[in-house]
C-alpha cells in the first residue's frame, strides 16, 4: 500500500468519489454486471475506475483510468476523470470535472456521456425478453439494429432462425436536440423503422465521419405521410481527434466510435439490415412476441387469400381510407384493382421471406417486406414488395404498398 | 482554465554532517562551491566541486552539489545521471529523488517525476518538500488531462515555470551509517506524529534542519551536542509547566491563525529575534521569502493537530502535525518548533519539518 493512500489524499479521494457517485445509481450494481464476450467497450473499465475511487484506492483508480486511456485513445471522458483524480491529490474537489470550470458545457457533455455509459452497463439486455420492434426477420437478414436514443445506445441483434438474439451494444451520439425529427435542420434524430440504403467509404468522406457512413432511408413512407422533412441521416463514425462524441451532438445522424462502427460494419447489409430508432425500447415476453407476430402474419395471409379470391370487397377491407402510394389514393387503388380483376379467371399469390418491423412509440405501424410471386391466367411476375400496415380502430390496415 | 501557480521546490546541497565533522576542510571547499553557485558562478562552482570530488569521488554531498550545478548549467542529462546514481547508492536519501523529479518535471515527464517523488516519500514519509512537489506534479498532470478532456489549447499557458534548484541536502532525519530501525509508518491520517527514527548517528547531528537553501554551518564543536529531538517520544509531563503549556498552545494557534489570515507581519512576529533561519540565511532574506510565501494569492489554511509540548530547560519543544492547504497544495507534515520566552511572549527559535 502506497504511503500516498495513508496520507491526506484519502480523505479527498473519498470526497471526490462522492462527487462521482451520482454517476452510478449503485456502484455495486455496475460491478455486478456480468462480463461477457461483447464487453468490448470502455464501460467495464470505466465502472472499475469509479469503483476504485469509491473505495478510496487512488493508485488503483489511476491505473484503471490510465489503462482506459491506453485502450481507447482520445477518450476525453477518461482524461477528465484522470484530471479529477490527480487534482484531488492537491485539493478537495466539489464537482465532477472540477478542473474544467471554464468549460462547463463540455464538462456537462462528458458527465452525460459517463451517465449514459454506466447506465448501459447496468441495464444490459438480460434474459429472454424480446424487443417488440423486431417482429420478424427474414432469413437473408443476418443482423438487425435497434437504437435507444433515450439511453444513447445501439443494440445489435443476430437473426437466429427467425428469433433475434442480442449480440452487443454500443454507445451512440444522437442529434443535438434529441430525437423525433420532423423538419429540415431541426438537429434531431428520426424515430422510426429504417433500412441501411448504402455504404460510403472512408476515402470519400472527410475525417469528420471517421471510419465510414451508412445512410438510412429517412424519411420513410410514414415520415412523408406525416410531412416530415430532411435528408442525409446516416450512421457514421467519429473524427480522429476523439474517441467518442457527447450523447447529443450531431445534426441528426447516429454517431458511433470508429472501433464500434468497424465492429458492426461487416454485419450491415445494404438494403436489408433494419435500423430501428426508438426513444424507448419496449420489451415483450417470448409468448407475447409470438402472439403479436402470429396475428400480423395471419393478417398478411388473409390479405393474400382475399386478393386470390378476386372478391374486391374482401380485398378492399384490408386497405385504409388513408392509403396513399405514388399519388394513388384508396379509391383509385381499389378501382384499378377492380379493372384488373375483371380480366382474370384466376390469381395465385405467393408471399415469401416476410420481415416485419414495428414502429417504436405511439404511432402504430408495421413495415412489412416480402417477396411476392404473382401468377394469373394472363400475367405472372415476381416482385419485392413493401407495405406499411397501420392500426386503425384496433385493426391493421394497409396505408402504403409499393415495389422495391 | 488557469493552472495553479506551480513552482517546484528544490533542495540545495548540504554537507553531510559526518563528512563535515570528519573533514572540515573538504566541507569548506564544498561550501565554497555552494556559494559560487549561488552567486551564479556556475563554472567556478563546478571546478570547485570537481576538485573536491577528485580526492573523494564517492562523496555523496559533492556528487549531489555537482548534480545541482549541472542542472543550473542546463547539462540536464548529466545531472540526471548523477542523481540516478545517487538514488542507487543511497536509496534512503530523499533529496536526489526530489531533484530528479524537478528535472523530469521541467521536461514535462510528469509520470517519471511522480515516481521519483513517491520514492522520496517512501524514504521519508513526512518529507514536506517532496509532498509539496508531488502536489505540484499532480496539479500539472491534472491540467494536462483536463486539456485533453476538454480540448483546450494549452500551448499559450504552459510557459515554463522557473525552477530554482535547491542546493542543500537537508538532514531530514537520521543520516549516517545506520539505517532507521524501521521506516516510520504513518497510519492513515492519524494525528499522532510519526516517531522520530531512533537511529544513532556516529556523531550527534546538529539539530538544525534547514527549511530552505544554503548549507548548514558545520558545527565547530567536537563535543557532542545534545540533540534536540529526543529519541523517545514521551508524553509531556503534566507538571509545573502546565501554565507554559497553555500559553504555548495559544501562541501556536495564534501563529497558525496569522498564517491562515495571510498577515505576514503578525506571522513573523511569532519568530524570535535570534530565530535560527534555515540554513543560516540572513534574517531579512528569510523574512522576505516567508512574506512572499505567506501573502501569495489564494486562500491559505493552516491547522495544527496533536501538539505536544516538552520543556527543554528555558525552552520548549513543540511537536505537532501541521495541515497546510492553499490553492495549489495540500500537505500534512510533522513539525517541530523550538520556542523560547522573550519579553513574556513565546517565540519560535527554530522551526523544522519532521519530528
Amino acid at each position: 500500500m502506497s504511503i500516498l493512500q495513508q496520507l491526506r489524499p484519502v480523505r479527498q479521494l473519498r470526497r471526490h468519489a462522492a462527487t462521482l457517485a451520482f454517476l452510478v445509481c449503485s456502484g455495486s450494481a455496475a460491478l455486478a454486471a456480468p462480463a461477457r464476450v461483447s464487453d468490448i467497450g470502455p464501460e467495464p473499465q470505466l465502472a472499475g475506475t469509479l469503483a476504485a475511487i469509491s473505495q478510496g484506492d487512488f493508485t488503483k483508480a489511476l491505473q484503471q483510468v490510465d489503462a482506459l486511456i491506453a485502450a481507447f485513445p482520445n477518450f476525453r471522458l477518461a482524461y477528465l476523470i484522470r484530471g479529477d483524480l490527480l487534482l484531488a491529490q492537491t485539493k478537495p474537489l466539489t464537482s465532477f470535472g472540477e478542473g474544467g470550470k471554464n468549460e462547463l458545457a463540455k464538462v456537462a457533455d462528458l458527465h452525460d456521456e459517463a451517465v449514459a455509459r454506466l447506465r448501459a452497463l447496468q441495464e444490459k439486455p438480460q434474459g429472454t425478453a424480446l424487443q417488440r420492434y423486431l417482429l420478424q426477420m427474414e432469413k437473408e437478414q443476418k443482423f438487425a439494429i435497434v437504437i435507444d436514443t433515450r439511453k444513447s445506445r445501439l443494440y445489435l441483434y443476430k437473426n437466429d432462425a427467425g428469433t433475434p438474439r442480442f449480440v452487443a451494444d454500443y454507445y451512440v451520439t444522437q442529434g443535438k436536440l434529441g430525437a423525433a425529427k420532423t423538419a429540415e435542420g431541426d438537429k434531431r434524430t428520426p424515430i422510426g423503422v429504417y433500412h441501411v440504403t448504402s455504404s460510403l467509404s472512408r476515402k470519400t468522406l472527410g475525417d469528420f465521419y471517421g471510419s465510414g457512413a451508412y445512410p438510412i432511408n429517412y424519411p420513410n413512407e410514414w415520415d412523408r405521410r406525416m410531412g416530415r422533412k430532411d435528408h442525409g441521416i446516416w450512421l457514421h463514425g467519429t473524427p480522429s481527434n476523439t474517441y467518442s462524441r457527447p450523447p447529443k451532438a450531431s445534426d441528426g445522424c447516429v454517431v458511433l466510435a470508429n472501433l464500434d462502427l468497424d465492429a458492426i460494419a461487416g454485419d450491415l447489409q445494404i438494403g436489408l439490415t433494419p435500423v430501428i430508432i426508438s426513444d424507448s425500447i419496449e420489451w415483450l415476453s417470448h409468448d407475447d412476441w409470438q402472439a403479436e407476430r402470429s396475428a400480423l402474419l395471419a393478417m398478411i395471409d388473409s390479405w393474400r387469400e382475399d386478393w386470390e379470391s378476386r372478391d374486391i370487397g374482401k380485398y378492399a377491407s384490408h386497405y385504409s381510407g388513408q392509403f396513399l402510394a405514388d399519388g394513388i389514393n384508396t379509391q383509385q387503388w381499389i378501382e384499378q384493382k377492380r379493372k384488373v380483376n375483371a380480366s382474370k379467371n384466376w390469381i395465385k399469390v405467393d408471399v415469401r421471406n416476410i420481415s416485419m418491423f414495428r414502429n417504436p412509440g405511439k404511432e402504430e405501424y408495421v413495415v412489412v417486406t416480402f417477396e411476392q410471386d404473382y401468377k394469373s391466367n394472363n400475367l405472372s411476375n415476381a416482385t419485392k414488395k413493401r407495405q406499411y400496415w397501420a392500426k386503425e380502430d384496433g385493426h391493421w390496415k394497409i396505408i402504403y404498398e409499393g415495389t422495391l | 482554465m488557469s493552472p495553479s501557480r506551480l513552482s517546484l521546490r528544490h533542495i540545495l546541497a548540504v554537507t553531510f554532517v559526518a563528512a563535515s565533522l570528519a573533514a572540515p576542510a573538504y566541507a569548506d571547499s564544498l561550501q565554497d562551491a555552494s556559494k559560487l553557485l549561488k552567486q551564479g558562478q556556475n563554472k567556478q562552482a563546478l571546478e570547485q566541486v570537481d576538485s573536491y570530488l577528485a580526492g573523494r569521488p564517492k562523496d555523496a554531498s559533492g556528487r549531489f552539489l555537482r548534480g545541482v550545478i549541472l542542472t543550473e548549467m542546463n547539462r540536464t542529462s548529466e545531472a540526471i545521471g548523477i542523481f540516478i546514481k545517487l538514488t542507487e547508492d543511497y536509496p534512503d536519501l530523499p533529496e536526489p529523488y526530489n531533484n530528479l523529479a524537478v528535472i523530469y518535471a521541467q521536461q514535462k515527464q510528469y509520470d517519471k517525476a511522480k515516481s521519483a517523488l513517491e520514492a522520496a516519500i517512501r524514504t521519508h514519509p513526512s518529507y514536506a518538500t517532496a509532498h509539496e512537489n508531488l502536489g505540484d506534479i499532480y496539479a500539472r498532470m491534472a491540467s494536462q488531462a483536463y486539456d485533453k478532456a476538454l480540448q483546450l489549447d494549452s500551448s499559450n499557458k504552459t510557459a515554463q515555470t522557473k525552477l530554482s534548484m535547491i542546493h542543500d541536502l537537508m538532514t531530514v532525519s537520521s543520516r549516517g551509517t545506520e539505517k532507521p530501525v524501521s521506516p516510520p509508518v504513518v497510519v492513515a491520517v492519524a494525528p499522532v506524529p510519526a516517531p522520530a527514527p531512533i537511529s544513532k548517528p556516529i556523531s550527534p547531528p546538529p539539530a538544525v534542519v534547514a527549511m530552505a537553501p544554503t548549507p548548514t554551518p558545520a558545527p565547530v564543536a567536537a563535543k557532542p551536542v545534545e540533540p534536540i529531538v529526543k529519541p523517545k517520544p514521551e508524553p509531556a509531563p503534566a507538571s509545573t509547566a502546565s501554565n507554559d503549556q497553555d500559553e504555548v498552545a495559544r501562541t501556536l494557534s495564534a501563529w497558525a491563525d496569522a498564517w491562515s489570515r495571510k498577515n505576514a507581519s503578525a506571522y513573523l512576529s511569532y519568530y524570535a529575534s535570534d530565530f535560527k533561519t534555515p540554513g543560516g540565511v540572513s534574517r531579512s532574506a528569510w523574512a522576505e521569502e516567508r512574506k512572499k510565501r505567506v501573502t501569495k494569492p489564494g486562500a491559505i489554511n493552516v491547522t495544527i493537530e496533536g501538539a505536544r509540548v516538552t520543556p527543554e530547560g528555558d525552552k520548549v519543544v513543540v511537536r505537532f502535525r501541521q495541515h497546510y492547504k492553499s490553492a495549489s497544495l495540500s500537505s500534512s507534515a510533522n513539525k517541530t518548533l523550538l520556542m523560547i520566552r522573550q519579553n513574556g511572549q513565546w517565540k519560535i527559535l527554530q522551526e523544522r519539518i519532521g519530528g
